[in-house]
């Protein structure tokens, strides 16, 4: 048997060099689907149970990783039911979960109508510059209007993510096209 | 009125409510991506027993983990037991169950204390 192309083999030791040193224990590109998301928490609970990490820590990394994956199923920009190539391609989503240290880092990227990133910019320095105190007054406001978003998110999700991890939002946006952008979050919970 | 049992899941908590006995269980986990498809079935119950509630209704919160589109519902269903509880028909109490070191589910009890006019109890839960 012939070696593969050379390039190619080096190309996937970088992906693998990459995570390694980010110490990314899980990872995962592509549709987002209600069954995944319940494979990936169990996967990530044993991976918890495994480290025999303090259940304090354990809860508030289970929390964050739901409302981030629960984000990215509930916030795409393209109708599920569109079945065009393109629509597949801007449907897909990225998510890594490493620990580096004591700390976890959760990261999320996923495509965004350029017309929806001006406000959820705002949206996330608006959280970004409130105090603990600011955070638990903004999400009870929140809760308590009867607003539901359609998509049933209900606004809640950041502010949430914010508060439990007691750390700012690290976030990012790529242009991409003339309709799209690339959105991704970073958050780390220690 | 029939007692509503639904079995819990890797998602979705175990769902006591039993009108004989005016107690209403809610314990284990909900992260479901659809909760108010999930939460429906227990505001309609919730609708029909304030009909006709006991003269004390026990309310167990007992959540390992909720996100926070469950969160939303959760305040419907205190908002029911709320206006339960102010019709005068049922003396309703909420007993929101926490473990020791969980300042995160201790803090979102006191939340919905906040928000809610119902007898609101914090009930420590050794691990």
């Amino acid at each position: 048997m012939q070696d593969v192309k050379n390039s190619e083999m080096l190309d996937i030791y970088e992906f693998y060099d990459k995570m390694e040193r980010n110490k990314i224990m899980l990872s995962f590109k592509g549709d987002i689907t209600s069954e995944l998301l319940t494979s990936i928490l169990q996967i990530m609970e044993s991976k918890l149970d495994n480290l025999q990490e303090e259940p304090k820590i354990k809860k508030k990394v289970y929390n964050v990783l739901v409302e981030c994956l629960q984000n990215l199923y509930h916030h795409l920009d393209v109708d599920l039911n569109d079945t065009s190539e393109k629509a597949k391609k801007y449907r897909s989503a990225i998510f890594m979960i490493g620990k580096i240290g004591t700390e976890y880092n959760i990261i999320t990227g996923n495509y965004i109508l350029n017309e929806n990133v001006s406000s959820l910019r705002e949206k996330l320095n608006r959280i970004n510059v409130m105090s603990k105190d600011e955070l638990k007054e903004y999400y009870k406001e929140i809760l308590n209007n009867d607003e539901f978003s359609e998509k049933g998110g209900g606004g809640l999700g950041m502010i949430d993510i914010a508060r439990k991890s007691g750390q700012k939002l690290n976030f990012n946006f790529v242009d991409v096209d003339e309709q799209f952008s690339f959105f991704s979050l970073n958050i780390k919970i220690s | 009125m029939e007692t509503l049992l639904i079995e819990g899941s890797a998602k979705t908590p175990t769902i006591k409510f039993d009108a004989e006995q005016g107690i209403i269980e809610i314990k284990g986990r909900s992260i479901p991506e659809n909760s108010i498809e999930f939460y429906k079935p227990l505001i309609d119950w919730l609708e029909k027993y304030s009909g006709k509630p006991k003269t004390n209704t026990i309310v167990n919160i007992q959540l390992e983990y909720f996100n926070t589109s469950s969160s939303k519902c959760i305040l419907d269903v205190f908002k029911k037991l709320e206006s339960i509880n102010k019709g005068g028909q049922s003396q309703v109490i909420i007993n929101w169950h926490y473990e020791e070191d969980d300042e995160d589910m201790s803090e979102a009890g006191e939340d919905y204390q906040a928000i809610i006019n119902v007898p609101f109890k914090m009930v420590m839960v050794q691990e």
